[in-house]
């Protein structure tokens, strides 16, 4: 196996949804090189990073809503009515 | 709307209040409602669409669809949940009708590889922890930043798994393509944010400090 091979199914190995059969060759891979190991962890961390990054209740609510756009939905409202 | 995120099974007694003064027309009832969740479903239209107007007019679409649809919810599921849904497609229609944005090509944001199968240049590992470098203000608006970096297709795919946690059928669904296709951006949607993030994660010395962010 590859580091390109590696990479390419990656999202699966994560996932577990590789057949056991397969995984056997991943991890055979995984073992023995420190590259893979290394993209692996930072794949790891970048979906967690994304997840936290983005949160409900962390993600950038505005503090400031434009007014106009409040005016604009009620007034959408009262013209659907 | 996700599989997995747990939302409660019955409106709370504030939302059937509201509800009640919304079904009946109450001017004031659609001012509370559209006050108390336009900075959210805000917040979720600008993580899907980044143009800040293109973001307030799906919100407005989201609304207006709401305001139409209020006699068939069901209260099954909280108001804010409800809206967030609506606020979620009406994000994906603005994406399939506005002007593609300028954006960088996928494929010089995934792995290289020699012909061997060997990568090329191999980063650094990431010296931090997630724990530490998730508390930085500065860090999360960095990853944001990233996201919003990725093409549309791709960025879209991202926000749907990873954070709205829907299941791949049912993005694909919503996308209306099918689930290998989702499986392929969402994989190389997260490759490229990890090319992204490595400049300022790969080394332990420049992680998230103030100014890389810039």
């Amino acid at each position: 196996m590859t580091c390109r091979e590696f990479i390419d199914f990656l999202d699966d190995y994560v996932d577990g949804a590789l057949p056991i059969a397969q995984r056997h060759f991943f991890d055979e891979h995984l073992a023995g090189c420190l590259d893979c190991q290394t993209y692996l962890e930072s794949y790891k961390r970048t979906v967690r990073l994304g997840k936290l990054a983005l949160a409900d209740g962390d993600g950038p609510v505005p503090a400031d809503v434009p007014e106009s756009l409040v005016r604009a939905i009620l007034a959408a409202r009262r013209g659907h009515r | 709307m996700g599989a997995s995120r747990v939302y409660p099974q019955s409106s709370e007694p504030a939302d059937a209040d509201l509800l009640a003064l919304l079904r009946a027309g109450d001017a004031s009832a659609f001012e509370a409602l559209v006050r108390e969740h336009t900075p959210r479903l805000l917040a979720v239209a600008q993580r899907f669409l980044v143009n800040e107007a293109d973001a307030q007019d799906a919100v407005q679409d989201a609304f207006v669809c709401a305001f139409r649809g209020l006699a068939g919810f069901d209260g099954q599921c909280k108001l804010g949940t409800w809206l967030h849904a609506i606020a979620v497609r009406a994000c994906l229609m603005k994406l399939r009708t506005r002007r593609r944005r300028p954006e960088t090509p996928i494929e010089e944001l995934l792995p290289q590889f020699h012909a061997d199968g060997h990568r090329v240049q191999p980063g650094p590992a990431w010296g931090e922890s997630i724990d530490q470098v998730i508390q930085r203000q500065e860090s999360r608006e960095l990853v944001r930043r990233c996201i919003d970096e990725l093409p549309d297709s791709y960025r879209t795919v991202l926000l749907l798994r990873d954070i709205e946690e829907l299941s791949t059928d049912e993005t694909a669904k919503l996308l209306g393509t099918n689930t290998g296709v989702v499986k392929t951006r969402l994989h190389r949607a997260r490759q490229a944010l990890r090319t992204l993030l490595d400049p300022y994660f790969g080394t332990p010395s420049t992680a998230g400090r103030e100014g890389d962010a810039a």
